[in-house]
């Protein structure tokens, strides 16, 4: 009888944390310092990463997904450390959805799905399944085989989120993936988040507050390349009072503790 | 399966169901079934005479199903994934067909009369060298694959990968090259080829450093304004195209390969 789980998925893991860094620099551009000294642990479970725009949320991501070295700094994943030359082994368990990713127009979703499941060295034979289940999981089925250039934006976006899920990976990565959902899709899109942040370390950058309340076991709050809080989207809500500015608990939170940060370009 | 089978008795009481048989004789008679066709036929054959009601349920099902079933048709048989995508960028194609037109039109531009008031160069020599170069670096420099950012952060990014992007480019442009060298008659394909290899090979080289696509621009700027200029403003065969140069670009191409062989693994590293 063939073994139904792997070795490598029941080896004992051998790391603490599946995301940690220790006083992180990355750069982003020539000058800017995007993420200055960020220090952070992050185990299995959805994490949500608040932060309002130019926080530097893109540019830890693309870290994350060893798209960027860091400048400074430790950063370890999945217990290997990153910027180090062998990343082969460890690319092969991210998953990645960039913001503005780009993708072949005249493919079809299942190619699409597919060719990335070839670069991310998906073992030839459990390809087309691999890629069925991931269309599947994201509600694609039944365009599997439209060509991507005429899919919606929100349909684009559930590809990428296919593209992302396809290799199962350990360390999955979405940088606003809820951006053009509807609403009925943005829930679907929660209940998956739940279920993947079952055995797999997701972070999600957003800045919709509600979307971490509704999905995520745990908030990141970021600044300025700096971590601000971490905790439950309870400590969040928490965190604000009845004086703080917000339609909701987490929303005053969320104002109440980067009410301290600088805002270089003036309020708005 | 094994040489021993379920009694008559034991498959009429596993039949009848209810609490006769204990549950790990049930177990072991539903495996051994699973694998014994001579089992399952003597089961299949007691079964209306034994329990009618289980033979009108399993007919009631198949009726209700017959339908359906009939309906359905099998997936389409999945073909393996594409060689191509493997090979060539995805997005190369229409750079790969600009490629394509300039050979045109320089062939046009030969055939026209002469371009220089010389007339001594062809104009397709002076593309020939750079053109595989673009070729290669249209197939994965950043700018020009909207999916480089997905491409960046997988496994396969890397070495290998660059190189078979380049060497498929390189299939589709060395031969057109070729055949319009053969149709004009005015160029040896040694002339420009080890040239054309050099160049692409130190651009990869460069590429390891500054990204392939800048290197393959500085490249072609340098070709340009230290070559291909005052050989359409002089009409001379270029010094560096001359048959006895060719050491000299093997030797670039040796020095491109060996650096890029050196740099391996900086094409799979992260961005700084």
């Amino acid at each position: 009888m063939p073994r139904a789980v792997s070795a490598a998925s029941v080896a004992p893991k051998t790391h603490a944390w599946e995301i940690r860094a220790e006083g992180l620099l990355v750069r982003a551009g020539r000058k800017k310092m995007a993420v200055n000294g960020l220090d952070l642990a992050l185990g299995t479970g959805a994490h949500g990463l608040l932060g309002p725009n130019g926080a530097g949320k893109t540019t830890l991501i693309r870290a994350l997904a060893t798209v960027l070295r860091p400048a400074g700094g430790e950063l370890e994943l999945l217990g290997t450390p990153a910027g180090h030359a062998e990343l082969r082994a460890l690319r092969r368990r991210i998953g990645y959805l960039p913001q503005d990713f780009g993708y072949y127009r005249r493919f079809t979703v299942r190619e699409f799905v597919e060719y990335m499941a070839w670069l991310k060295e998906v073992p030839k034979a459990e390809i087309p399944g691999a890629v069925q289940r991931a269309v599947e999981r994201v509600g694609l089925a039944d365009r599997a085989d439209h060509r991507m250039k005429t899919l919606s934006g929100g349909m684009v976006r559930r590809a990428g989120i296919a593209q992302a899920i396809v290799n199962d990976p350990d360390l999955l990565l979405l940088d606003e993936p809820t951006a053009g959902l509807d609403p009925a899709q943005r829930l679907r899109f929660r209940e998956l988040l739940q279920e993947l942040g079952r055995d797999t370390c997701v972070v999600v950058s957003t800045h919709l507050v509600e979307d971490v309340a509704a999905a995520c076991s745990d908030v990141v709050l970021f600044a300025d390349g700096r971590l601000v809080f971490q905790g439950t989207p309870d400590d969040l809500a928490a965190a604000g009072g009845p004086e703080h500015p917000g339609d909701s608990p987490l929303e005053r939170g969320y104002s109440a503790l980067l009410r301290h940060t600088e805002q270089p370009g003036g309020i708005w | 399966m094994s040489a021993e089978h379920a009694s008559a008795g034991l498959i009429g009481a596993y039949l009848r169901g209810g609490s006769d048989l204990p549950a790990d004789t049930v177990w072991a008679l539903e495996a051994h079934l699973e694998g014994c066709a001579p089992c399952r036929g003597l089961l299949a054959t007691a079964v209306p005479a034994a329990a009618p009601d289980v033979a009108a349920l399993v007919d009631s099902v198949r009726a209700a199903l017959g339908p359906q079933l009939d309906a359905a048709r099998p997936a389409p048989v999945r073909r393996p994934l594409a060689w191509r995508p493997a090979w060539a960028a995805p997005a190369v194609v229409p750079w790969l067909l600009t490629a394509l037109a300039v050979v045109l039109l320089a062939l046009a531009l030969d055939s026209s009369g002469p371009p220089d008031p010389h007339g001594q160069v062809s104009p397709l020599l002076l593309v020939a060298p750079v053109l595989p170069l673009c070729a290669a670096a249209a197939a994965w420099a950043p700018g020009l694959d909207p999916a480089h950012e997905l491409t960046a952060a997988t496994p396969r990014s890397g070495l290998p990968l660059l190189l078979r992007r380049t060497a498929a480019a390189l299939a589709a442009v060395v031969p057109v090259l070729l055949a319009a060298g053969a149709l004009t008659g005015e160029m040896a394909a040694a002339q420009w080829l080890l040239p054309s290899l050099a160049f692409t090979t130190t651009a990869l080289a460069l590429g390891s450093v500054v990204g392939v696509g800048r290197a393959a621009a500085a490249l072609v700027a340098v070709w340009a304004a230290a070559v291909a200029a005052p050989v359409w403003a002089t009409g001379r065969l270029p010094f560096v195209l001359r048959p006895e140069q060719l050491p000299g670009w093997a030797l670039l191409f040796a020095l491109g390969a060996a650096t890029v062989f050196a740099r391996r693994r900086a094409y799979a590293a992260p961005r700084t």
